[in-house]
């Protein structure tokens, strides 16, 4: 089954939370909204048409531009893009799944966007959510071990963010 | 008389011991790297299993944010370094795929070639760690007495012993020297007695069999769920190889070629080889299976090799030269998995129009392998957490990135 059809299913039951797709990308996209992301998961992972067992990868992309210069000319506005990829064992078909956020939330430096979890549709997004959360930023509600898993617990700030700036110094390591 | 002995049977019931954290690692030999597990215990028994990893962090995906995609190449030696060429090969490909190229015909019987010979140099140590993991220093010796060959064989190859940064997006610099499929086939005739051997001291040893058997069982559904891939996933049942299943630009490298996917289907096999019959005590999805799918690998692995081998003598067709250093990304994003030795490694580019990739993500196999880790160590005795953890077959550099 191939993206269009999918999107086709999904239409009926959850079409207000369907804000976008792009059939005609590398790997077809289907973008959804935030609130709705847990109920659309464990449809594509229920429905015996859709089975989407298995999820590979839990991505997330900032679109930020800390140069002025070069910021006035690209053509998004800054937020961040978490990417899901899915496929079948059983259907052999794959999809992803792209999630937009604002960079901070209510446009609040410091306060962390916030993303429903689906740790509890696919156990692999329990690390992914993590590692999300510690490189990049993003709240992931109702994830059950919501800590850093990369960078030490005490670490400060999300390093894969655009404007992420080094410390220069780390329990009396000189980092620069 | 009766009253004293019920009351000594309850006194034996009621021997009661006190929890205890036992840290393991990050300096551990058998966490294979920087991996640090806490144990809950009580006596033997292991309650409660957490993992802690990110002592080799190394921001590899900060660092692809600042570079061009052939200079990033080196880097993806460094994430699995006991298969970087299988590394090389899967950000190639995905490289390839964003940029919408296909390789050569002869290219890609190259590229066979190298990845499976890595492969089974991969699976040699992940053989013989197992084995000292559990005390039996001799399959370590010889089975890195094995791969030392393939190393050597890499060495001439590309010069470097580890590190190979061989496989580049677009092709490769410059072909083998002469003589070195000749050499490559030698090996491989010498090599094949060595897998009995290997079975004689590991898969069908009394003691092997008895430490590993029925020991940290991951059934399919929750291999499926976490996200396992590789030897861990086929070894529970799952009939899954990407060089199988995967996206037509990696499966197009396997076209023509005969060999089969090894995962027990039904508890069967495949039989196009002579293998060592499985144990009955055995269980599918348990350590033993782990172990014993990884060395029925080596020998498809090597068939892989020997067709490779004869396709790519007969090819007259020309071997394609890499990408250029600065060479622009269109914009838009790739996500590719390969089937590296530990599972599927994923890496996904996303190109803003220029040489540097907007942002890098890596997908590690180990990763995902570890992660049910605290399932599968709930209630082992401590003696078997190494056994477990050796099966998973993990690599820090890849888990930590």
């Amino acid at each position: 089954m191939n993206a269009r059809n999918i999107y086709d299913l999904l239409l009926q039951p959850f079409r207000p939370w369907l804000l976008g797709h792009d059939f005609e990308a590398i790997d077809p996209w289907i973008e959804v909204s935030g609130e709705g992301l847990p109920e659309i998961a464990r449809f594509l992972r229920d429905q015996d048409e859709l089975a989407f067992d298995v999820l590979h990868c839990v991505t997330a992309v900032d679109y930020f531009e800390p140069d002025e210069k070069k910021a006035a000319k690209v053509e998004w506005q800054p937020h961040l893009e978490l990417i899901y990829h899915l496929s079948s064992t059983k259907r052999r078909h794959r999809l992803v799944l792209k999630v937009k956020l604002p960079r901070w939330k209510d446009d609040r430096p410091g306060e962390l966007p916030e993303v429903p979890s689906v740790s509890g549709v696919w156990s692999t997004a329990d690390w992914h959510e993590r590692e999300v959360f510690d490189l990049m930023g993003v709240r992931f509600l109702g994830h059950p071990d919501p800590r850093r898993i990369l960078c030490p617990e005490d670490w400060e700030g999300h390093p894969l963010r655009k404007d992420y700036r080094m410390p220069t110094e780390y329990h009396g390591i000189q980092a620069r | 008389m009766q009253a004293e002995r019920a009351k000594s049977d309850t006194v034996e019931f009621d021997v009661r011991t006190d929890e205890m954290l036992i840290n393991m690692g990050p300096q551990h030999p058998s966490t294979h790297g920087v991996l640090r597990v806490v144990l809950r215990t009580d006596g033997e028994v292991v309650s409660e299993v957490t993992p802690h990893i990110g002592y080799l962090h190394r921001s590899a995906e900060k660092i692809a944010e600042k570079l061009t995609v052939r200079q990033y190449l080196p880097f993806t030696d460094r994430l699995d370094y006991l298969a970087g060429m299988n590394m090389n090969l899967g950000w190639a490909l995905t490289v390839e795929k964003l940029l919408g190229q296909r390789v050569s015909e002869k290219t890609r019987r190259l590229r066979v070639i190298i990845a499976e010979l890595n492969r089974i140099a991969s699976h040699l140590v992940a053989a013989g760690c197992f084995g000292l993991d559990l005390g039996s220093f001799t399959p370590f010796m010889w089975t890195f007495r094995e791969r030392e060959k393939i190393v050597d064989l890499f060495e001439e190859i590309c010069g470097a012993r580890l590190t190979y940064s061989y496989l580049l997006p677009g092709g490769v610099t410059a072909g083998p020297p002469d003589g070195w499929f000749g050499r490559c086939e030698a090996f491989l005739d010498q090599f094949e007695p060595v897998i009995d051997e290997l079975h004689a001291v590991l898969t069908n040893n009394a003691i092997f069999i008895k430490r590993t058997a029925g020991i940290g069982v991951l059934p399919p559904e929750m291999a499926i769920d976490y996200g396992c891939t590789g030897p861990v996933l086929r070894a529970s049942g799952v009939d899954w190889d990407l060089r199988r299943d995967g996206e037509p630009i990696y499966t197009e490298m396997y076209d023509g070629y005969t060999w089969q996917v090894i995962a027990p289907i039904n508890g069967r096999y495949p039989d196009d080889h002579p293998y060592p019959p499985v144990p009955p005590e055995a269980v599918v999805g348990d350590s033993w299976h782990r172990f014993f799918v990884r060395m029925l690998e080596v020998v498809q692995s090597m068939y892989l090799i020997r067709q490779g081998i004869e396709k790519y003598s007969a090819d007259d067709g020309e071997l394609d030269k890499p990408i250029e250093i600065r060479k622009k990304l269109p914009k838009g994003e790739a996500y590719l998995e390969t089937e590296a030795p530990k599972g599927q490694m994923g890496f996904m580019i996303v190109g803003d129009g220029s040489a540097v990739p907007w942002r890098v993500r890596i997908r590690s196999s180990s990763f995902c392998n570890i992660s049910p880790l605290p399932e599968l160590c709930r209630g082992v005795l401590i003696a078997d957490m190494p056994a477990i953890l050796a099966s998973l077959d993990i690599v820090l550099g890849e888990i930590d990135r």
